[in-house]
């Protein structure tokens, strides 16, 4: 396959970013999105250029890492995949491709197409966790039996890679979906139950503090979320919100 | 702390866009429904239209609330905008939003501005003249005059086709609209499938529905 | 310097104890005099790094990545083991131990996996506590299933992804502490080399993966956290940035590195498609519980196979060799990894591999989404002879169970596996070698402390499946928060290191210097060009199956690559920025003298042992032949400059719980 691929170039934070295109050929439907970019980089260092700096790590969709803005969806244009996994057997010979980092106030970029989710890790830090001491000295696995069907939601919900592409995705760079998943898993598990008042006013506290825009509910998110997050967490977040300020 | 907090989060903000849409959405459904009257029978509309007019609780209560609920919802809607479009200061190259999202989500300012306009212009036609006729020139009470400034109103082909553009962005605003707003407040569940179609038929009956009795008036004139 | 594993004495069951009850303790309010510096954060590195911080400890934690929450723990697919015994089936903690040592073929020192085998149920405790959503029956508690090289069902698991599920606890238990301000975390930071000050680690020399500075940090002690080093063979199940940088780093400054011919190659895998293949994907070993594999039983249906004139589904019953089954009935498709992968590559060697490249075996659910679905079909009271719903009902199951991994297939292979079977073939996934540490789990180097897969404690030569997670969580959770804070005890009117310490300079530039030669070198060719070369003569001749030729060969040629390296390799871009190539480069610097001894280590090794096979000593039957009476030992190694020079240390195993017998798995 041959390809224009339209580029951001970046230097670093400060620095104004451009598009720039780069032609490649001898690519194979079979590659994933990551070894073509992988190919166009050694061509890069042999003619003595800065390789084109983007994040990835696992390459097999779960860590998290991978990012890309392509031909104007997070993750391209396949569903359920993150980058890495997204092959080039879904583009045509001949396709201009446009690769972009992921755009948001508070994802600033660091280099190309790195950017920094810093604000995701800060939002979790304000109350993303039961707050139970590591001492192992707690109560069987066992004694507190959990129906499977919350179970299950809750696990659907913590299946979440923080990712940042329904931050990508949001016409508002709104970053609920992801806030959500975390509030709605612990939310539906007795042990998270506690502390769900405290968890929800923080992190929205700090999910605002960081300059996400709001929901507008377009579903955007959902959509090209790799995981396949539901916008019923949002739901459930804005009635978590709503009680826990109520109760005050 | 939690109060404070409940004013400025942006959840807070969302809910009250939602609730002053649901608001704005209930006083469309009987605005519509007193409107159809002038299809079926003048004088019904009439008698209605006199006790919406001259009833206090509706002129000196219900009114104002209609009114702060209108500023407060487009005001909001404004300073929402302005805040999430400043939320990615450097736009996309190529964005295809028209893979992950309706047009009408992804546009809500739009069919909003037009709908705002719509409701200046309406003001203007009918709002301000009752005001008027009521208040500054003190008018004497007419129980038949309603019908008539309707119809008078859609006279006009320019005028007609005015009002049947802002009800078809009004239709989109409603179509993500109405659904968007129970999703604010949390409300998703086992019954929303059947919410969901409850509001795309509300969002295409009820501003086809004004359509239809502007185009009906217009061309039984 | 001799090797003291410090094991504490009593019986087995009661060694553990017994430490506890008799080491120093550090009291809160010195704790908070107290700097710890833990480098990576997975499973091993996040818990420990959020234990010790809750105790009170200042926690100074790194990792290359944007996010501690992206270490490859988060890739561990299958998932936990523990003796909780919840299934009555006969599981106890002499089991779980008695397992782990047999299936690590004998190479494990029995102390720790013991002690292993004990925490193992306060883990399981502790996640759900934190909300890791455990996989539930109807009745709301806890499920299990059945993993390889065992005959009970002990491993706990959050569908294929459960090594995210507790890695986001230990990520959560540790945004806890960062929100607190007693983890302070560094993101984006490699470390690069050790400060060892009056013979104890008091620090690291860390690079800023953004800015490219070169950073002083100081603490009472070093904790590595930093993994495995299977990415020496280029391709491997590891995430890209996976390194052996930080353990290779702590052996030059004397940490001594044991065993590292011991590698997993897992025998469930993605086969290799092409050159431009950057990583393997794993597909689960759970797979093995309900998947059958098999290649055709005759030559030439292979044939027509690999030609694409014959589909798997047209090769009937009789005409299939579920070559597991029929070697061990016992176990059947449930074997340990090290046999089923030599056993995967007997049989394509003998020519009856069914991909392109004549690399892969079948991995088939067509029977078990029938007895699922016939299962399904009486549960419903629907006609279960009815064959199409039948699999339609099969197929839901089977998707429920292992859906994620499924549609991972499908998007990689594009291949829909629930109406054609999957291709699999081995791939290198854990290195069960690492660093050598005493039962404290501190290393040869004082105040050097190496935790999960960085060390080399538990696995023996072979790591049995849902035993990684297992141990990275004791280790951090509950394990090393003990042993650290004996270690400590006598620091705590230290006060701060300082990092204007000569010892502090020496080591920065140390590093600046490797920086800049790699930097001005006019070199043409990009590191992976290195990495790939080396990892080809890692896979031929030190993989799944290594002969005394072979890995002389290695040695001589790894060398060879490592010099052209430092003189080729071309880095774009300048040292102070954000330098993905660099980056990489330094990495592979290392992996380019790992992969030396790691050759030397298997070449002394004169036995076959887990994931060590040696062509020369194998049983007549092709199963791995031990050699107790001469390699019942731990090979420590100690670094002097050279990997050819590097020196052995031996610790003797003593088995004194379990009986040394020819592992069988028949």
């Amino acid at each position: 396959m041959k390809l224009t691929l339209k580029i951001w170039r970046q230097k670093n934070a400060a620095a104004e970013g451009k598009i720039v295109e780069y032609p490649i050929d001898g690519i194979e439907p079979d590659m994933s999105f990551l070894e073509m970019l992988d190919i166009l980089n050694d061509k890069l260092i042999v003619k003595g250029e800065d390789t084109v700096a983007f994040d990835h790590d696992c390459r097999e969709g779960i860590c998290g890492m991978c990012s890309l803005f392509i031909n104007g969806e997070a993750h391209g244009p396949d569903r359920l995949v993150t980058t890495c996994q997204l092959h080039m057997r879904k583009f045509k010979d001949g396709d201009t491709i446009f690769i972009e980092p992921f755009r948001a106030k508070a994802f600033p970029v660091i280099k190309d197409l790195v950017v920094d989710r810093g604000a995701f890790d800060r939002i979790q830090q304000s109350g993303g966790f039961i707050s139970v001491n590591t001492s192992g000295n707690t109560i069987d696995a066992n004694t507190i039996p959990i129906p499977k069907h919350d179970a299950d939601r809750a696990f659907d919900a913590a299946t979440c890679i923080g990712c940042g592409a329904c931050v990508a995705s949001c016409k508002n760079s709104s970053a609920m979906l992801f806030v959500s998943a975390k509030v709605s898993q612990f939310a539906l598990l007795p042990q998270g139950k506690i502390e769900a008042a405290d968890r929800v006013m923080n992190m929205v506290a700090q999910m605002d503090a960081e300059g996400f825009g709001n929901c507008t509910n377009t579903g955007a998110c959902e959509v090209e979320c790799p995981k396949g997050i539901s916008l019923e967490n949002i739901a459930r977040m804005n009635r978590e919100y709503l009680s826990a300020s109520l109760k005050g | 702390m939690a109060k404070s907090a409940l004013l400025k989060s942006s959840i807070a903000k969302k809910v009250a866009m939602a609730l002053s849409g649901l608001f704005l959405i209930l006083f469309l459904a009987q605005h519509f429904f007193i409107n159809s009257t002038s299809v079926f029978s003048p004088d019904t509309f009439n008698s209605i239209s006199h006790f919406m007019g001259n009833n206090p609780l509706v002129q000196f209560v219900i009114q104002p609330i209609l009114i702060i609920g209108v500023v407060f919802h487009f005001t909001m809607g404004i300073v929402l905008e302005i805040k999430n479009n400043s939320a990615r200061p450097i736009s996309y190259a190529k964005n295809n939003g028209a893979a992950n999202s309706s047009w009408a989500s992804r546009n809500m300012i739009v069919s909003g501005l037009v709908v705002l306009a719509f409701i200046l212009l309406h003001f203007y036609d009918f709002w301000v003249p009752e005001m008027v006729y009521k208040y500054v020139d003190g008018s004497p009470l007419n129980e038949t005059r309603y019908f008539a400034e309707l119809t008078h109103k859609f006279v006009s082909p320019v005028r007609t086709a005015i009002y049947c553009v802002s009800f078809v962005l009004l239709s989109l605003h409603l179509w993500h609209g109405f659904n968007s707003s129970f999703q604010s407040v949390g409300f998703n569940n086992k019954y929303s499938r059947s919410l969901h179609k409850l509001g795309y038929a509300f969002a295409i009956v009820v501003p086809f529905g004004f359509i239809f009795i502007a185009l009906f008036h217009h061309f039984n004139h | 310097m001799a090797l003291d594993s410090k094991i504490p004495g009593g019986s087995i069951s009661d060694k553990w104890t017994n430490y506890k009850d008799h080491i120093n303790l550090v009291n809160p309010a010195n704790k908070r005099n107290l700097d710890v510096i833990i480098v990576g954060t997975g499973l091993a590195g996040g818990s420990a790094a959020a234990t010790l911080a809750e105790l009170g400890y200042n926690v100074k934690a790194f990792c290359f990545q944007d996010s501690p929450r992206r270490a490859h723990s988060i890739a561990a697919q299958g998932g936990i083991n523990a003796a909780k015994n919840y299934q009555g089936d006969g599981d106890s903690t002499f089991r779980l131990f008695y397992d782990t040592v047999k299936g690590g073929d004998y190479r494990a020192r029995e102390a720790n996996v013991h002690r292993l085998a004990e925490v193992s149920t306060n883990i399981i405790d502790q996640c759900v506590a934190q909300g890791v959503p455990f996989a539930r029956e109807y009745g709301g508690l806890l499920d299990n299933r059945s993993f390889g090289g065992t005959l009970v069902s002990r491993t706990f698991y959050a569908k294929g992804q459960t090594g995210q599920q507790l890695l986001l606890g230990a990520y959560s238990a540790m945004n806890r502490q960062i929100g607190r301000g007693k983890i302070k975390m560094h993101n984006r930071h490699e470390m690069l080399d050790l400060v060892i000050v009056n013979g104890k680690a008091r620090g690291i020399i860390a690079r800023n993966l953004v800015t490219g500075e070169i950073e002083r940090h100081s603490a009472h002690a070093v904790v590595i956290a930093s993994g495995g080093y299977g990415n020496v063979f280029f391709l491997s199940t590891n995430a890209m940035g996976s390194n052996v940088t930080a353990a290779w780093k702590i052996h030059k400054r004397g940490a001594y590195f044991a065993n590292p011919c011991y590698t997993q190659i897992h025998p469930t895998c993605i086969p290799v498609s092409g050159d431009h293949q950057a990583k393997l994907t794993l597909m689960s070993e759970s797979l093995r519980n309900d998947g059958r594999i098999w290649v055709p039983a005759k030559l030439e249906d292979a044939k027509a196979i690999r030609e694409g004139k014959l589909k798997p589904t047209q090769i009937a019953e009789a005409d299939r060799d579920y070559y597991l089954e029929r070697r061990y009935p016992a176990f059947g498709n449930l074997v340990p990894r090290d046999i089923a992968s030599r056993a995967a590559k007997e049989r394509c060697d003998a020519g009856f591999g069914v991909n392109k490249t004549g690399e892969a075996v079948y991995l088939d659910f067509a029977a078990a989404i029938e007895r699922y679905g016939v299962d399904q079909a009486r549960l419903k009271h629907l006609d279960e002879n009815d064959k199409a719903l039948v699999i339609k009902l099969g197929t839901e199951v089977v998707a429920n169970k292992y859906g994620n991994l499924f549609q991972m297939y499908e998007k990689i292979v594009d291949e829909n596996p629930y109406s054609t079977p999957m291709m699999i073939y081995p791939a290198v996934h854990y290195t069960m070698g690492g660093t050598w540490v005493d039962y404290n789990l501190q290393t040869t180097i004082p105040g050097c402390f190496s935790i999960g897969e960085s060390n080399f404690s538990d696995h023996g030569a072979n790591r049995l499946g849902a035993s990684a997670l297992m141990q990275g969580l004791a280790d951090g959770y509950f394990v090393l928060p003990y042993t650290i804070g004996d270690y400590l005890a006598p620091d705590i009117k230290m006060g701060t290191i300082s990092t204007d310490l000569p010892e502090f300079e020496q080591a920065e530039n140390n590093v600046k210097q490797q920086i800049e030669a790699l930097m001005n070198n006019g070199g043409s060719k990009p590191a992976d060009y290195f990495h790939k070369k080396l990892g080809k003569i890692m896979w031929d001749k030190v993989g799944m199956a290594r002969n005394a030729k072979g890995l002389t060969e290695a040695q001589s040629e790894i060398a060879a690559i490592r010099e052209e390296f430092y003189k080729e390799v071309k880095i774009p871009g300048t040292a102070n920025s954000f330098n993905t190539e660099l980056a990489k480069a330094l990495r592979i610097a290392d992996f380019l003298e790992l992969g030396e001894l790691f050759a030397k280590d298997a070449l002394h090794r004169n036995e076959s042992c887990g994931g060590h096979f040696r062509e020369e000593y194998q049983t007549p039957e092709g199963e791995a032949q031990r050699d107790d009476e001469n390699f019942a030992y731990v090979a420590a190694w100690e670094y002097k400059g050279n990997p050819s020079d590097a020196v052995l240390h031996k610790e003797e195993l003593k088995f004194e719980n379990v009986k040394l017998v020819q592992r069988s798995y028949k």
